[in-house]
């Protein structure tokens, strides 16, 4: 099983990431299924240093291979090739194996258990989230764990209605475009374009109510006056540079030990533009190195901190005749179920790929063994090759 | 009601050719499991506005299903069994409003994990029923025609990667009279092998033909008041507050040309139905011209499986970055046309794919051709696969090669 993970020179990362996901791709499903979950027994579990972080990164609207690390589509995520794929371990297959809307599936990474809700619906994930297991087990404050998300749905992504957790264990919940939408209401500005975040269902924008609390979490939880918000969200070119904005001032007001961000920018894929969707790319890639940087050049998280780079899932192949290729995440084909996930950290190995198959919802119990809380109800396992 | 309960009279609210197929029918559709039963009767329920191939597809599929044994169906029909819906998707009416049905029961599928596995049933059924019932070949080899990047500038950028690899790129290609050449092809072919809806041609932007006999023509501007009604009723039903994406997108399908104030007598019902079809299952061609025009050329081949398709790309609206759209700089009328090239280079390969799907494959053609510009590609019998040309030619000429 070591033989499966290799240390390379940054250099050869790229290409070695390139080949592994194509050779996977090319063996489909068949692939992902004989390759052993075996146990990483050379990686003994490490103490967990006082005052660990973690950052996840998700993107709602997965990028095929054929746009990111194909020969072709490298050139769309150069922050990722050049830069941050040395600093880390690779894994180059984890699939997903549950449903493939954002809101179920992004879900289903923050429980670690498929959920089986539907997609469309406002209600709570119905097993507990890494939040809670991680404020209940560690006595974490309610200012230690945030969501920064899209808000079609994600407005109740942050704690579960189970009876051992739920109720005031989970995470705050920011949705950046309903931030902007408080604050401009009243605007002469045509802000509701912003909102139609469902790509699957254009001109759909939910309603999530008060004004009020979403002012009020402009001001008493980012610290910001509402006319500083909206100066800065002018100069601001989409949704998810917005999310990373408010991420950062999260960082710097209150240093959550767990903060989750899902960027939802690459969705426009399902409004048919390719160039669009290509957009999204690029511009997740810059923000995924943001990101980073802001981590490493921040006293409170440089040098303690885990990132975690994940598409929530992939889009459809555009052989597959039931689907429209990139265009949506219908047919449930290898290519909409496999997806990769980066770690970058100080206790992370760089330049590593991996490349036997996991799943994404061990996303939620590797962060538990990272930050030292047991997530008991989980389906996912933890990957030795991080914790 | 289960599949064996199913009477005549069920299908009296279907349309009138739909229901005489659906009880001419009726031994084989109460053996039919509800896992499948319900996806056949979405096709037969709109067999009045299906066109001809695909009429013959389905009179096709369900004769070989009739031919079979008892046993034998049940052997083709038992992997569906095992999706057995859950009692209260029994309670739904499956035989009146299929769609919604089947929109539930994927639902279902997909929370109970077994969307893999109903999936591999429906290809390895797919599979059989296409080598039992083999798609003749067509009348004529087929010829897709794909025009791109209309007003945009050469960016340097190198065009027809996916599609390179299968064809002779040109380089030289002289553009004078380019859509005349090619419109003179389209009219030819249709005047000398006359199909119904065997010809097409679709534009995403005005349809620079007027009315041309024996091809269908689709335009994106033509179809510009139904594109207004039909965002209105989004919009209305919307702001209603009691409307969810799904309970939406069940509006949307059931539209019909009369609900879009489309059509009207003398004009072509078959035809309408598919335009309402593109606006209201496709998403994003109500709003992108380069999405609607990729998305009617698949729906056209899909269906009507044609000889014959000149797919002409327009530019589409620029999308407004946030911080436009925040200063209330409204610029709705204004275009990307280096956007659209790339989005309608994108969409010729998906053109091309949808082509090769058809009966035939081996024997068809492809043209893609960046409008006014000199660089085209072709595919064909003849045409060597990855290939470059720098010899001055036409697209008459080029056609003429592919044969």
């Amino acid at each position: 099983m070591v033989a499966s993970v290799r240390r390379q020179a940054p250099g050869n990362v790229a290409q070695a990431v390139s080949s592994n996901r194509r050779e996977f791709l090319r063996l489909a499903g068949a692939a992902s299924l004989s390759a052993g979950l075996v146990g990483f027994s050379s990686f003994a579990p490490k103490a967990v240093p006082r005052g660990q972080k973690a950052v996840v990164v998700t993107f709602g609207g997965g990028a095929r291979d054929g746009e990111t690390f194909a020969p072709d589509g490298q050139r769309n995520i150069p922050c990722l090739i050049k830069e941050l794929i040395p600093q880390g371990t690779f894994f180059t297959q984890v699939v997903n194996r549950g449903i493939l809307g954002h809101y179920v599936a992004t879900a289903s990474l923050a429980t670690g258990v498929y959920e089986t809700f539907n997609n469309f619906a406002s209600v709570t994930p119905k097993h507990p989230t890494v939040f809670e297991y991680f404020r209940k087990a560690l006595h974490r404050p309610p200012t230690d764990a945030w969501v920064v998300a899209p808000s079609n749905g994600f407005n109740q992504i942050g704690q579960s209605d189970h009876r051992l957790y739920g109720a005031g264990l989970g995470a705050g919940v920011i949705l950046p475009k309903h931030l902007l939408a408080a604050a401009l209401s009243g605007a002469n500005t045509d802000y509701k374009h912003l909102l139609h975040d469902n790509y699957e269902t254009p001109l759909y924008t939910p309603d999530l109510g008060s004004n009020e609390f979403q002012l009020q979490q402009v001001e008493e939880i980012l610290r910001l006056s509402v006319s500083d918000f909206t100066t800065h969200a002018r100069n601001l070119s989409s949704p998810d540079e917005l999310s990373v904005y408010i991420a950062r001032q999260l960082m710097r007001e209150l240093a959550p030990s767990l903060l989750w961000i899902t960027l939802h920018d690459i969705d426009v894929a399902h409004s048919g533009s390719y160039s669009l969707y290509i957009e999204g790319i690029r511009r997740s890639d810059r923000l995924c190195a943001e990101i980073w940087n802001a981590i490493r050049s921040n006293p409170e998280y440089a040098g303690k901190t885990t990132m975690f780079i994940l598409p929530d899932f992939g889009r459809d192949s555009d052989t597959d005749s039931g689907g429209n290729g990139f265009q949506h995440h219908r047919t449930g084909d290898p290519l909409s179920r496999t997806v990769w996930m980066l770690v970058l950290g100080p206790r992370v190995r760089q330049g590593t790929t991996i490349d036997r198959a996991v799943e994404s919802i061990d996303l939620a119990p590797t962060l538990g063994s990272l930050l030292g809380f047991g997530t008991p109800l989980v389906e996912g396992k933890p990957l030795p090759e991080v914790v | 009601m289960r599949p064996s309960e199913l009477k005549a009279e069920d299908f009296d609210q279907y349309p009138l050719q739909a229901k005489k197929l659906a009880v001419t029918n009726i031994d084989l559709l109460r053996r039919v499991p509800l896992g499948l039963l319900p996806v056949l009767l979405r096709e037969i329920i709109t067999y009045d506005w299906k066109f001809p191939v695909e009429r013959n597809n389905l009179e096709g599929q369900l004769r070989y299903l009739n031919s079979l044994s008892p046993d034998q169906l049940e052997w083709k029909l038992s992997a569906f069994r095992r999706f057995a819906p859950l009692s209260e998707l029994e309670k739904l009416n499956w035989v009146k409003q299929p769609d919604q049905f089947v929109q539930s029961f994927t639902a279902l599928l997909w929370s109970t994990r077994q969307m893999d596995s109903f999936r591999a049933a429906a290809e390895t059924f797919t599979r059989e029923l296409s080598t039992a019932v083999p798609a003749p070949l067509p009348a004529l080899s087929r010829l897709g025609i794909v025009v791109i990047g209309q007003g945009a500038a050469d960016t340097g950028e190198p065009l027809f990667r996916n599609l390179r690899p299968h064809g002779v790129h040109f380089t030289q290609v002289n553009p004078r009279d380019g859509l005349a050449m090619l419109g003179d092809v389209v009219a030819e072919r249709a005047r000398t092998h006359p199909l119904a809806y065997g010809h097409w041609y679709i534009d995403g932007g005005k349809n620079m033909a007027g009315k041309w006999d024996g091809v269908a023509c689709v335009s994106y501007a033509a179809l510009e008041p139904v594109r207004d009604t039909l965002l209105n009723k989004m919009q209305k039903a919307i702001r209603s507050g009691n409307m969810g994406p799904e309970e939406l997108r069940t509006k949307l399908v059931q539209m019909r040309p009369e609900d879009l104030t489309f059509g009207g007598a003398g004009t072509d019902a078959v035809l309408n139905w598919f335009q309402v079809n593109v606006l209201t299952e496709g998403s994003g061609t109500q709003i992108f011209s380069t999405t609607f025009a990729q998305w009617s050329a698949r729906e056209a081949l899909r269906r009507a499986e044609p000889v014959t398709l000149l797919l002409r790309f327009a530019p589409r609206q620029r999308q407004q970055p946030m911080n436009e759209l925040l200063s209330g700089v409204h610029s709705a009328a204004e275009v990307d046309p280096a956007g659209s090239l790339i989005d309608a280079d994108m969409g010729a390969y998906y053109t091309w794919l949808n082509q090769q799907r058809l009966s035939g494959a081996d024997e068809s053609s492809f043209l893609v051709w960046f409008e006014e510009h000199r660089e085209a590609i072709a595919i064909g019998p003849s045409m060597p696969r990855g290939t470059e040309s720098s010899v001055r030619a036409d697209l008459k000429q080029i056609l003429a090669w592919i044969g």
